[in-house]
């Protein structure tokens, strides 16, 4: 901040401590009495009166010593505009040693299992470090998918076999470690809703779910024209795109008639937060191991 | 005491209407109080209805505790104290009517708004910009009347409450004005004028200058008038008011950075929110000590009279939880503390055991002279009253504080490999008894609130009926 607001606060803060103190120092020194007495100051208000009793000796000294207390804080600490304080301490160079601190400290712990693959660790004998990745799951992941990463609605079950990227040890990773962005584009303004509702139909028919024959007839065309270029023509999904499969009647958005009518026609957008600034390589393993546990132990 | 005679001459009709609504105000906003600490235990209560959901009647219950219930109480007995201690009459009878309606108006515009989810989001400041004017409006009117009735006073000194009456009636005009300053976008939208951070620290500068000035300057002006006036003895000491007045109000105006440690405020205005928060001890606890010692000669009187009994666990009330507030300022403190349930705790120390008890029994002490009798309805019931609301007062904080230590330890506790040991759920599963008491405490506040509107009533319809055939003598203490 500039020279000028620096001193604004620095006279102004100083001011307030020095004038609550001078004003406490001079109203102790012109006491007229040192003991509690009767006397009174002679108000009289709605028949209250005041006596004139010294401030109580112990309720000076918490005075006095509070504002020392304050007055050496903001020689060490910072406070008075643009002076530091004397021990340089700032709340950013507090935060990088804790986090340098909780480097040296763990980071033996994880290294222990950087050798090891993620299907090395889900054979018996690596539990400990399944078990970290258990909990760091719990601490960063289950807020959207759950405690047990059984998901929620419009964030994926992990302990079934139902994948939109693919669980394969590898492509866990790179979902964790990159993110994920799921774009389904809103059909509503090219279909129209009669269009909606036939497309819909035709997704209920091919996950065996109950649908007017008829007009899932005429969604297939549409179907065929527009959605089987990311969700196949067998409507069997594509991970590369994390197109879902459409047959096997495992929903994200839900499955009901107007859950899937809202999705074509509105579009869906999920995303899956990358994780590599966050955490470090050595614990997201941790983590994709145990995701990967899901549904494979 | 000469005050038998003054009574034609005071301006009673605002005071009556505003400590008849100080029992409404405070019945509704504390069962609001109760409905969501019932909420947190049971939240099917929620019933998935968005008007009826925690976060929309979580502001409408400290909305309707703070400025209803404890606005109504201001008003009552700042109009109250006003005239019987400068010995002259409201100076506008007109004015003062105005406000009484106009703080109405505000708190049913708050009752229907903060349902609808119409916020600004300012935490104590929720109301949208066209309340907002009303507030202003309803206030500026406040000012005048109490200045100019000061100004108006028949004595040559002004009484030390009417000092704290009026640095909390101006000061929370400040507070108000430049915090709630936006840009309309809609009749019921609007942005604040301040940007990211700087937002931040006007919203915390007027959020804890709302405990200082409106819950702790305006309620020590009360505490001034009816300590010594319900004890019948004189203030311990002038000298001492006069530093912790100054004191109070210079250092309050600071502290508002507390509540933002560790985050983006730059550290020099963390550091002296801190430091000036620690000061603010010993002026806040001069008000105590002149309360306490006040009784000095008249203890023997707490075992008769529940009405001072009030008064004094009030200033007991007080005292714990200003001691507690610069503790929890400490940066390492807060570092536990915040976020917690103990904040939640901290605050209701203040607000059921000193806005609440105080308020309530100033209107025990004011109702049977307003309405011109000798004394309340039952003195038993008052006493009833006194149990409840200082059980359900212990019983609430003491929740909090288990609460709010248990989640800050787990939410700090690590394993082995620096993972955190619980997760938030697991917290939250652990707080779930805590969740309980509180409510528990909640209904015998509530319930105490109660009693007391029964025996207001009856003290009022006693009146009317019996007529004035008892000669009432206003100078007879409840005792």
């Amino acid at each position: 901040m500039s020279a000028f607001w620096s001193a604004w606060i620095t006279v102004i803060t100083l001011a307030v401590i020095i004038g609550c103190t001078w004003l406490l120092l001079a109203t102790r020194k012109s006491e007229k009495y040192k003991e509690t007495t009767e006397a009174t100051t002679g108000h009289e208000f709605d028949g209250i009166e005041e006596l004139d009793n010294p401030l109580p000796r112990w309720w000076f000294q918490l005075f006095i010593g509070t504002v020392i207390f304050s007055l050496g804080y903001l020689a060490l600490y910072p406070g008075l505009g643009n002076f530091k304080g004397l021990l340089g301490w700032t709340s950013a160079n507090q935060w990088e040693e804790e986090v340098a601190h909780a480097e040296e400290v763990y980071k033996p712990v994880f290294a222990k299992y950087a050798s090891l693959s993620i299907e090395e660790l889900n054979q018996p004998g690596n539990e400990a470090g399944l078990k970290m990745g258990q909990r760091m799951f719990a601490n960063n992941c289950s807020v959207c998918h759950g405690t047990g990463g059984q998901g929620a609605y419009g964030f994926p079950n992990l302990t079934d076999k139902d994948w939109l990227y693919g669980g394969d040890p590898q492509t866990i990773m790179t979902t964790l470690i990159n993110g994920r962005r799921g774009a389904m584009p809103a059909w509503g303004a090219v279909l129209g809703e009669d269009g909606v509702r036939d497309v819909t139909n035709y997704v209920l028919s091919i996950s065996g779910n109950e649908h007017d024959a008829a007009a899932a007839e005429r969604g297939q065309t549409q179907y065929n024209t527009l959605c089987a270029a990311c969700h196949m023509p067998t409507g069997k999904g594509m991970a590369a795109l994390g197109a879902p499969n459409l047959t096997d009647d495992v929903w994200l958005y839900g499955g009901k008639f107007e859950q899937i009518a809202h999705t074509i026609r509105a579009g869906r957008a999920g995303v899956m937060p990358a994780q590599k600034d966050l955490l470090s390589e050595d614990k997201i393993k941790l983590i994709a191991a145990y995701v990967y546990s899901l549904s494979n132990n | 005491m000469s005050t038998a005679t003054a009574n034609t001459t005071y301006n009673y009709k605002v005071v009556r209407q505003f400590a008849i609504m100080t029992v409404v105000w405070g019945i509704v906003g504390m069962t609001m109080g109760v409905l969501i600490a019932a909420q947190l235990v049971w939240p099917a209560l929620n019933f998935d209805t968005a008007w009826f959901s925690f976060g929309r009647l979580r502001p409408l219950h400290t909305n309707a505790v703070i400025f209803a219930f404890g606005g109504c109480a201001l008003f009552a007995t700042s109009y109250y104290v006003v005239q019987r201690t400068c010995q002259t009459r409201l100076i506008s009878d007109g004015l003062a009517s105005f406000t009484f309606w106009g703080w109405q108006a505000v708190i049913v515009a708050a009752a229907i708004t903060l349902p609808m989810g119409l916020t600004s989001s300012k935490e104590y400041a929720e109301l949208e910009w066209p309340i907002d004017i009303l507030i202003a409006v309803v206030w500026i009117s406040y000012a005048i009347v109490f200045l100019g009735t000061v100004k108006n006073r028949k004595t040559s000194h002004i009484y030390v409450g009417n000092w704290f009456y009026m640095a909390f009636i101006i000061t929370v005009a400040v507070l108000h004005i430049v915090n709630s300053i936006s840009m309309p976008v809609t009749l019921w939208k609007s942005y604040s004028a301040y940007p990211g951070v700087v937002d931040a620290m006007v919203q915390w500068w007027y959020g804890h200058n709302a405990v200082g000035f409106f819950l702790t300057a305006g309620f020590l002006g009360m505490m001034y008038y009816f300590v010594p006036k319900q004890a019948e003895r004189p203030i311990y000491s002038y000298r001492l008011s006069i530093v912790h007045f100054w004191a109070l109000i210079a250092t309050y105006m600071w502290a508002g950075g507390h509540h933002l440690h560790y985050s983006a405020l730059p550290d020099w205005t963390q550091s002296v929110g801190m430091v000036m928060s620690l000061i603010l001890l010993a002026p806040s606890w001069g008000g105590m000590i002149n309360g306490m010692m006040t009784l000095s000669g008249a203890w023997h009187k707490l075992r008769t009279d529940p009405v001072l009994r009030f008064l004094v666990v009030s200033l007991s009330f007080y005292g714990m939880s200003t001691f507690e507030g610069p503790m929890m300022a400490i940066k390492t403190v807060n570092a536990l503390s915040h976020n917690t349930d103990w904040t939640i705790g901290h605050v209701h120390a203040g607000a059921l055991g000193w806005v609440a008890m105080i308020s309530i029994g100033a209107v025990y002490h004011m109702i049977p002279k307003l309405f011109g009798k000798a004394q309340m309805y039952s003195v038993s019931l008052i006493n009833t009253h006194f149990w409840l609301a200082t059980i359900g007062t212990v019983l609430y904080i003491c929740a909090m504080w288990v609460n709010g230590i248990l989640q800050g330890l787990m939410w700090r506790a690590v394993n082995e490999d620096g993972t955190l040991t619980y997760s938030f759920v697991e917290a939250l599963e652990a707080s779930h008894p805590g969740y309980f008491v509180r409510f528990l405490g909640g209904v015998f506040f509530v319930t105490g609130m109660l009693l007391m509107a029964y025996n207001v009533w009856q003290t009022v319809r006693a009146g009317s009926t019996v007529a004035k055939a008892e000669n009432p003598d206003p100078s007879a203490a409840t005792a």
